[in-house]
């Protein structure tokens, strides 16, 4: 579905093209949004393997072969290295190959993040192989992360579901052994949807029983208000809040307030 | 205008403002304490600005404080949040985070005022904080002036209580969380724990009327326990005279500085504003305790990062470092002593910093009285003791943000809790050992310049074909400074007066052995004479 509407938009910067055809194309896009949509529903996420092309799938095997399988194996059935990726779902390699977890780097507590490797078309291609090999969890509809849901019911979902690892203000925590929720600041709206829905690593799943989709919606909502909102009290020091406003009391209020007693004194004399 | 007018009018004035000061004399005999106030002596030094600084922060968070009882609520009674905070509408909350966020958001000037509260209130106990540190290690707490730290130290414990309550009033999710912690620590006292926390929060955590009850505690009984010891504190540094540092012309006798009327009144004065100014700055630039963010309370979600203003931080520190397992079921009761240790250590620190004055008093067996300061380093016991004393509270309040530790450092919590459980123990005892042998580094060098001057770095060629470094003398004034202190011998163990030798004077001569067993002697004068000679 999201391949279609690229297609869409190659053709049209070719300019020359039958009118008939636009509408034609428009057509076959709003049947498979709607197929794929009905499937959503059905299965509760957009289960896009119909929407792409055996020929991404067979883009996508060779660069998953060429880059992915020396840990997650040649049928990405997982070795002893990595876990097997059947039924992980277009949207968990959007999200692990999108922040650029993976292909992951060194052995840690946790994937790290870092500038992703691939172009959006390559990631496209390799969630097309891998949701190819068993439904799971798709890219989410953009109707869901546009921004424009409920602010107040999703800081509500926030702080209930999310805070305890993520800090309420998203500022990011530690949780043990080394692993830590990262900050929420500037991550892209599907892939704050992709997280909830495949939880990576050490996250909890959140599916469609414990937050519905529009509450997906609203979560993501209240992250783009606060993150789009600057602090109304003035610079927010990091929202790490009381341990940085104790350092900063300490180091700049008290440090200044003496600078200012060491020059009284010193005029004086 | 000419001259005769002007005199005409300023002779005029005056005759207003002295009749005017004549009617209120004549009525009140103000200029006897105007007089005898006036007349006070205060030496000069940046650092007996501290205790300033404290007092005029306490004055910014009486009249920001003011303002804010116009508008706060204290009430836990449900409301639906309307205002002017776009992801809040529509919550249930409490009436009293309504009400803050109300003054937040839509009370013209209330963020602002908000702000200025809080930060006073974190610049009042860090600058009480200092302000004990300065007594110190300069030695000032000591005879006649014990009481007046006990005093102190009172208005120290004082002001985290005003925070702390004061903290816990918008009913935010963050003071939730820290009142939740206090009512762990109250339930984990042995036996009455359960019974004190039912009183407090009138039934079963977190109730409805704890909000009303710390409300009344931090405007009415708190301030006024803090105004009462800040005037008892201040009428006791008026009878006792300031202390100096020791210089030419300073004595045990007399104070070298400024009579408060009329410059140091007008300096003070203008301090104030400056502090004013400075809290209005960092309050207009810098979010503090965004309680829109943290929502209302509710028992449920625990955010990361949850953490206590910084003056509780060394009691939640504490509380994170104590092994989490040590709790055992006996007589049907669960013992939770791995929040009770921590409780009794904690109240044992402040206990002993309370006391200090007396401790040392007695183990010195000094009962005279002290006006001038001491340096340090001449005092490298005490000194190795205080920096053992913020060791130890600095590990505390490092645990309290243990997590923000781990994850800016890229370290592990458990790593970074079990590096500072040791760092607890030995980090006190490396400071102390350390320190002191600092200070006595210190002293060597005084004594050195004090003997034979400064290096100059000249180097000359005698006659005779030997090279010497030419050595600067101190001026006197210098000199003063550096050989004018006192030292002890250590207490000799004697038998009291009825020939006995109880554990009390053993313990006590032991103790001063240790306190007074590695120091240098002032030079005196005739090591000078004969240093003066050599060059
Ligand atoms: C260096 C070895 C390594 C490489 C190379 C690698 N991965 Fe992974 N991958 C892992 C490990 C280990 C995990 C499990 C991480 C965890 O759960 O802590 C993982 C997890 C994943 C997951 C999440 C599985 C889930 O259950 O949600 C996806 C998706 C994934 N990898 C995709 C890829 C793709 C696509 C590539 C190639 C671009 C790739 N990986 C390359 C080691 C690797
Ligand atoms: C049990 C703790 C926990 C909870 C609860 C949790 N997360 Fe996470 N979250 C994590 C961890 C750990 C990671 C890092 C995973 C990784 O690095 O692969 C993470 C990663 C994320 C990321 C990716 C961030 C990035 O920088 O790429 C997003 C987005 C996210 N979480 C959103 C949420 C939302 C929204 C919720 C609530 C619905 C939530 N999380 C609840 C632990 C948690």
């Amino acid at each position: 579905m999201r391949e279609t509407t690229h297609k869409i938009a190659r053709r049209r910067k070719t300019g020359r093209r039958h009118p008939f055809a636009t509408v034609a194309l428009i057509a076959i896009g709003l049947g498979l949004t709607g197929g794929a949509y009905a499937a959503f529903n059905a299965t509760g996420s957009t289960a896009d393997a119909a929407a792409s092309s055996q020929s991404d799938i067979d883009a996508g095997k060779k660069l998953f072969q060429a880059n992915c399988a020396s840990c997650h194996g040649l049928e990405a059935q997982g070795t002893s290295e990595a876990p097997s990726l059947i039924g992980v779902g277009a949207a968990a390699v959007d999200f692990q190959v999108g922040t650029g977890r993976m292909p992951m780097a060194m052995q840690g507590p946790q994937a790290q993040e870092k500038p992703s490797q691939f172009t959006q078309d390559q990631i496209d291609q390799l969630a097309a192989y891998v949701a190819s090999l068993a439904p799971g969890p798709g890219i989410p509809d953009s109707k869901y992360t546009d921004g424009d849901g409920d602010a107040a019911k999703g800081a509500e979902l926030f702080r209930v579901n999310c805070a305890m690892c993520h800090n309420v203000a998203g500022a990011g925590g530690a949780l043990t052994e080394g692993k830590y929720a990262p900050p929420l600041h500037g991550v892209s709206p599907t892939h704050v949807y992709e997280a909830m829905v495949t939880g990576p690593q050490n996250m909890p799943v959140f599916n469609d029983k414990n937050i519905s989709p529009e509450g997906k919606r609203d979560i993501i909502t209240y992250l783009r208000f606060i993150q789009q909102n600057p602090s109304p009290g003035g610079f927010e020091l990091g929202a790490l809040g009381p341990v940085a406003e104790g350092l900063f009391i300490w180091i700049f209020g008290l440090g200044s307030i003496v600078a200012l007693t060491v020059w009284i004194t010193a005029k004086s004399n | 205008m000419t001259a005769t007018t002007a005199a005409e009018t300023t002779a005029k004035r005056r005759s207003l403002t002295a009749a005017a000061s004549e009617y209120i004399d004549e009525r009140t005999s103000v200029s006897v304490v105007v007089k005898e106030f006036g007349r006070k002596i205060f030496p000069d030094h940046w650092s007996f600005l501290l205790g300033e600084v404290a007092l005029y922060s306490f004055i910014v968070i009486l009249i920001t404080g003011t303002f804010l009882t116009f508008f706060f609520q204290a009430s836990q009674a449900d409301v639906i949040y309307h205002g002017s905070w776009v992801p809040l509408k529509g919550i249930q909350m409490s009436a009293a985070m309504n009400s803050t966020l109300n003054i937040s958001f839509d009370v013209r000037g209330g963020l602002l005022v908000r702000q200025i509260h809080h930060w006073a209130a974190l610049l009042f106990v860090a600058s009480i904080g200092l302000h004990m540190l300065r007594i110190f290690f300069t030695g000032a707490f000591r005879k006649p002036r014990e009481l007046n730290w006990v005093i102190g130290f009172t208005l120290f414990v004082l002001a985290m209580a005003e925070g702390f309550t004061g903290y816990s009033l918008p009913d935010d999710l963050l003071s939730g969380n820290g009142l939740r912690i206090i009512d762990g620590l109250i339930k984990g006292i042995p036996v009455v724990g359960t019974w004190i926390s039912f009183l407090l929060f009138g039934g079963e955590f977190p109730g409805t009327s704890i909000v009303g009850r710390l409300y009344t505690l931090h405007i009415l009984l708190l301030p006024a326990l803090v105004v009462a010891f800040i005037a008892l504190h201040l009428v006791f540094v008026v009878v006792h005279k300031h202390t100096q540092y020791a210089g030419p012309g300073r004595t045990q006798q007399n104070v070298v500085g400024y009579p408060v009327l009329p410059v140091y009144a007008a300096k003070a004065g203008g301090f104030f504003f400056i502090v004013f100014g400075v809290l209005a700055l960092m309050a207009s630039l810098f979010t503090i305790n965004p309680i829109w963010l943290y929502g209302p309370y509710d028992p449920s979600p625990v955010s990361a990062g949850t953490q206590p203003d910084w003056y509780i931080g060394f009691a939640d520190g504490m509380l994170r470092l104590m092994p989490s397992h040590w709790e055992f079921v006996w007589l049907d009761h669960t013992w939770s002593l791995n929040v009770f240790i921590p409780v009794v250590i904690l109240v044992l620190f402040l206990v002993v910093v309370a006391i200090y004055p007396f401790i040392e008093s007695w183990v010195t067996g000094d009962k005279r009285e002290h006006h001038i300061l001491d340096r340090p380093r001449n005092q490298a016991t005490r000194t190795a003791i205080g920096a053992a004393g913020v060791t130890f509270y600095a590990v505390m309040w490092a645990a309290a943000s243990s997590d923000l530790v781990a994850t800016h450092f890229k370290l592990t919590m458990e790593g970074v809790i079990g590096a500072l459980q040791v760092l607890l123990i030995l980090g006190p005892i490396i400071a102390y050992f350390i320190t002191k042998r600092i200070c006595i580094g210190l002293q060597k060098k005084d004594r050195s310049i004090a003997l034979h001057g400064y290096e100059s770095g000249r180097i000359v060629k005698l006659p005779g074909g030997e090279f010497i470094e030419v050595h600067q003398p101190l001026d006197e004034y210098e000199r003063w400074r550096l050989v004018s202190y006192e030292t002890y011998q250590p207490l000799m163990l004697r038998p009291d007066s009825r020939g006995r030798i109880t554990f009390g004077r053993r313990l006590r001569a032991g103790m001063s052995r240790w306190f007074f067993e590695d120091r240098l002697e002032p030079v005196t004068k005739g090591e000078l004479e004969a240093g003066h000679d050599h060059h």
